[in-house]
């Protein structure tokens, strides 16, 4: 943490769709950092510095989008960065925004992440034809059911835990206006009968592939003290990465985001994250990772994961909601899906989250990941000044 | 603000194709030695960044593998900018600034080689009204070229000589890819590549990569006898839509230039990232430079230009002269984006 | 004088085709690996500082940063440490769906490689099974993974989890 707070004093995020043909990619962006400024009762003109994140930029065919993007988003005469640690950039991207501000280098920044995966192909993107390997998987469910398939024997869960998350992220997602998936009449039954993709993911336990972005307007506490709205403040922040591969790696319960996950708790002075949080906004792509992050993320304890999503405490009106918003398995603009996890955590503390609000949430936990699991971000925001 | 210095700089010389390193195998030598120069243990380094594009390799998350050059285990604080690696400097920069660290690596590569550079950079342009035209990198710099000539600021024969003046520099720069002396006739005789604009006034395609390690205050001083102190860092991005530019000035290195106190004052040396011979002329006027400035003494981009490396390169190059007494104050400065769209300035300067 | 309305809905496709060709190099470790294939042998290379073997050999150890290189050769078979099952047609697909990639633990070596196991029913793939590499014949070899055709099953009883807990 550095000596200056942060304070999140504007939220917006698009309608996430499978297709967003209304706008060009300068549209979806500004649409979102709009929304984030109208929130925050800013113009463009105020914002200091530009931060913008994305996964690969073969996502839309576009190289460096942020030196397109500089118009759209008011950029002109001032830094911009972008960042990419793949599915983890959206995280990383806050965190770089939120340094910018906790650094006392700028006072008003605008963060936004987006993905326009309709612009391209995604799973021609992540599967290209690397000469000297055959191809063997097929995106990134190929990588991830295997990882699945060894949770589930280490942790010796049952094997209905991952349908019973798919459910309950689809009906938070019914209670989200912005959600990509609103499925009517979602139940156990109809994501078990839904096609087996990569064993042991079946197709309703996967995220959709979304158009759509996310922002946030960040200041110092000088400026913050006059904005229109309460704002969520920074508590903690991190990033841990760890090598995709190396011998006797734990890929189901990495190193990375144990380590990650302690940080931001001691920074947030956090002994007991079940106790201490109201909610967390989890980055679940395949509805097994539910659990798994559960342990990963201290949770529960190794092994245990399941038993919390399957006691229901993870379910709006539970104890401890995960993914009050739908996560990632309602809507994936992969470049935006981690700040929309940070953002959505945001949101709660400044009981701004509307039907899929957690009573009184005082502090809540934003989580990205990426990569073979070996990327993390994470923040934890609260309504009071830490 | 916090005091950072650049403590160390390592790169490997550019060539045009590479062919016995991917890219681990570009990084892994240069982060070695940019920690050895530190005297920093890798398990020290308090924050890691690095630049580097997949457009360039071809695919996607490319960076992910050439993160094990640094050994990331047990697991370290990252981060990836998919930009030229100087602005990874400035995102480390600002995270010292936090004051809970007190070092940060810097890694950058890029192999061009691996496609047609030009074709591969049409794709940063505006996608729906730009980019589907094919204007490549160098045409687009020509049309700056013509401006520029036609506002009686340089002069063909003036490119000439100023590559000329780049090459006799490079010859003492092993990690330079053109270092063989050439006098401006010679280079005059070229044909032209993208009129106005011959060979000469163009960058090499290079291959590359550097490393570079920050610290701060006390740190500093007590890992390196003479760090290169970072007095100033700023950078501005300019329109996309070169329409709406004058392609001739370049007003953010002049703004980038006044936040980070590059206005007046004396600089002993000036590395500008000009891949292009011509903006070597728009960024010295930007900068306000005179003739008492020793401009791009290794080379600069005009003698080697891995992309995505070459911006993180011209500080380096400039804080390794102050570390080694070559001077007491540099400006440094990097750009990305066609044209001079986007532009890092950042002062240095050694204790005396 | 204003132009009258224009009643035609917006444009919101435009068609950029965009093709770029890349010559890839395989660096100076992993060629030592392809060309081994060539030859019908798996060969790593082992970190001078924590003595694992990796496959390929590489640039850096991911948890030493020295470079792993070593030359060690490895056996063609293994245990398989973890798999899937693909149900979801794709273009770049070896087989049509359904097939099982596995990550397989070679002897010898520390950490999996993946590839394809054929000759079983999808259900019947399993963690800690037993398989061997069935290569191309000889005047298919070549510098490729693909000189290995798939794994098939060995019949020799399955390693318990314990062989291969640390490496998932």
């Amino acid at each position: 943490m550095g000596a200056n707070r942060c304070a999140i004093v504007g939220i917006g995020q698009t309608h996430h769709k499978a297709k967003r043909q209304d706008v060009s990619i300068a549209g979806l962006v500004r649409e979102a950092a709009a929304r984030a400024l109208a929130d925050a009762e800013l113009t463009w003109k105020d914002i200091d510095a530009v931060v913008i994140g994305k996964a690969p930029d073969m996502f839309e065919g576009v190289m460096m989008p942020e030196l397109y993007l500089a118009d759209a988003l008011g950029a002109v005469g001032k830094p911009m960065l972008r960042v990419h640690t793949a599915g983890s950039v959206g995280g990383s991207t806050a965190i770089a925004a939120a340094h910018l501000v906790m650094g006392g280098v700028h006072q008003r920044v605008l963060t936004v992440a987006f993905e326009k995966q309709s612009e391209s192909d995604a799973m021609w993107a992540l599967s290209p034809k690397i000469p000297f390997q055959p191809q063997l998987t097929a995106g990134a469910g190929g990588y991830f059911a295997p990882l699945v398939r060894a949770y589930i024997r280490r942790s010796g869960a049952p094997d209905d835990v991952g349908l019973q998350v798919a459910v309950k992220d689809r009906l938070h997602a019914l209670k989200n206006p912005y959600a990509h998936l609103r499925i009517k009449g979602i139940d156990r039954a109809m994501v078990a009968d839904s096609p087996m993709l990569w064993d042991p993911i079946r197709y309703l336990e996967t995220c959709p592939s979304s158009d759509g972005a996310c922002a946030m307007v960040m200041t110092s506490e000088a400026i913050a003290a006059a904005a229109p709205r309460p704002p969520a403040w920074v508590h903690g922040l991190s990033t841990r990465s760890e090598p995709v591969v190396f011998a006797g790696r734990d890929q189901v319960n990495p190193q990375a985001g144990r380590d990650c996950a302690r940080d931001v708790y001691t920074q947030a002075g956090i002994s007991d994250p079940r106790r201490d949080l109201a909610c967390a906004e989890l980055y679940v792509p395949f509805s097994w990772f539910e659990p798994m992050w559960l342990e990963n993320l201290g949770f529960a304890a190794p092994g245990e994961g399941w038993k919390l999503t399957a006691s229901g405490a993870t379910a709006l009106g539970g104890a401890l909601p995960i993914n009050p918003s739908g996560g990632v398995l309602s809507s994936n603009p992969i470049g935006a899906s981690g700040m929309l996890r940070f953002a959505e955590a945001a949101m709660q503390v400044r009981d701004q989250a509307g039907e899929h609000q957690v009573d009184g949430a005082r502090r809540a936990l934003g989580h990205a990941y990426g990569g073979g699991s070996q990327f993390f971000a994470m923040w934890i925001v609260g309504r009071d000044r830490p | 603000m916090r005091d950072v210095a650049i403590i160390a700089f390592a790169q490997l010389p550019s060539v045009r194709r590479d062919v016995t390193r991917e890219e681990v195998e570009l990084v892994q030598p240069v982060v070695a030695a940019a920690l050895a120069q530190a005297h920093l243990r890798r398990e020290d380094v308090g924050f890691t960044v690095s630049g580097s594009c997949d457009y360039l390799l071809g695919r996607p998350f490319s960076f992910v593998m050439a993160l094990d050059a640094v050994a990331p285990w047990p697991p370290i604080h990252e981060s990836h900018v998919e930009m030229d690696g100087a602005w990874a400097l400035w995102e480390a920069w600002v995270r010292l600034q936090a004051g809970d660290i007190d070092t940060a690596l810097i890694y950058a590569y890029g192999k061009s080689s691996l496609g047609d550079l030009p074709e591969v950079l049409v794709q940063q342009l505006d996608p729906y009204v730009v980019a589907p035209l094919g204007a490549d990198a160098v045409g687009l710099a020509a049309l700056q070229a013509r401006a520029l000539i036609d506002a009686g600021r340089v002069t063909e024969r003036g490119l000439a000589e100023l590559a000329a003046a780049r090459r006799r520099q490079a010859a003492d720069n092993p990690c330079a890819q053109r270092r063989a002396p050439r006098s401006a006739d010679e280079l005059l005789a070229e044909p032209y590549q993208v009129a106005p604009l011959r060979a000469h006034a163009c960058p090499p395609i290079s291959d590359g990569a550097c490393a570079v390690v920050l610290a701060a205050g006390d740190t500093a001083r007590r890992l390196v006898s003479s760090p290169a102190w970072i007095r100033g860092i700023d950078h501005r991005i300019e329109p996309h839509q070169l329409g709406m530019r004058d392609l001739t000035a370049s007003p953010s290195t002049r703004l980038a230039a006044e936040r980070a106190g590059a206005l007046g004052g004396r600089f002993d040396l000036a590395e500008l990232h000009a891949p292009f011979a011509h903006q070597e002329v728009i960024l010295r006027d930007a900068l306000g430079l005179d003739d008492g400035v020793a401009i791009n003494p290794s080379g600069g981009a005009l003698s080697a230009n891995p992309m995505m490396v070459a911006g993180l390169a011209r500080l380096g190059e400039a804080a390794t002269r102050l570390m080694t007494g070559q001077g007491r104050r540099a400006v440094a400065h990097a750009t990305s984006g066609p044209c001079l769209q986007h532009n890092l300035v950042c002062v240095l300067e050694r204790d005396v | 004088m204003s132009a009258p309305p224009d009643e035609r809905p917006p444009v919101t496709v435009l068609q950029a085709p965009v093709r770029l060709d890349y010559t890839v190099t395989a660096g100076h470790h992993l060629s030592t690996y392809l060309r081994a294939l060539a030859d019908r042998k798996i060969v790593g290379g082992r970190c001078p500082e924590c003595h694992k073997v990796y496959l390929p050999a590489r640039g850096a150890c991911p948890t030493c940063g020295v470079p792993a290189d070593a030359p060690v050769e490895v056996a063609d078979q293994g245990t398989v440490t973890t798999f899937c099952v693909i149900r979801i047609p794709f273009d770049a697909a070896p087989f049509p769906p359904p097939y099982v990639a596995v990550a397989i633990l070679l002897d010898g070596a520390d950490m999996p490689i993946f590839h394809l196991v054929r000759g079983i029913e999808p259900d019947a793939a399993r963690m800690g099974m037993r398989v061997r590499a069935v290569w191309v014949p000889d005047d298919q070899l070549g510098p490729t993974l693909a000189s290995i055709r798939w794994f098939e099953a060995t019949g020799e009883p399955d390693a318990p989890f314990e062989a291969i807990a640390s490496h998932l």
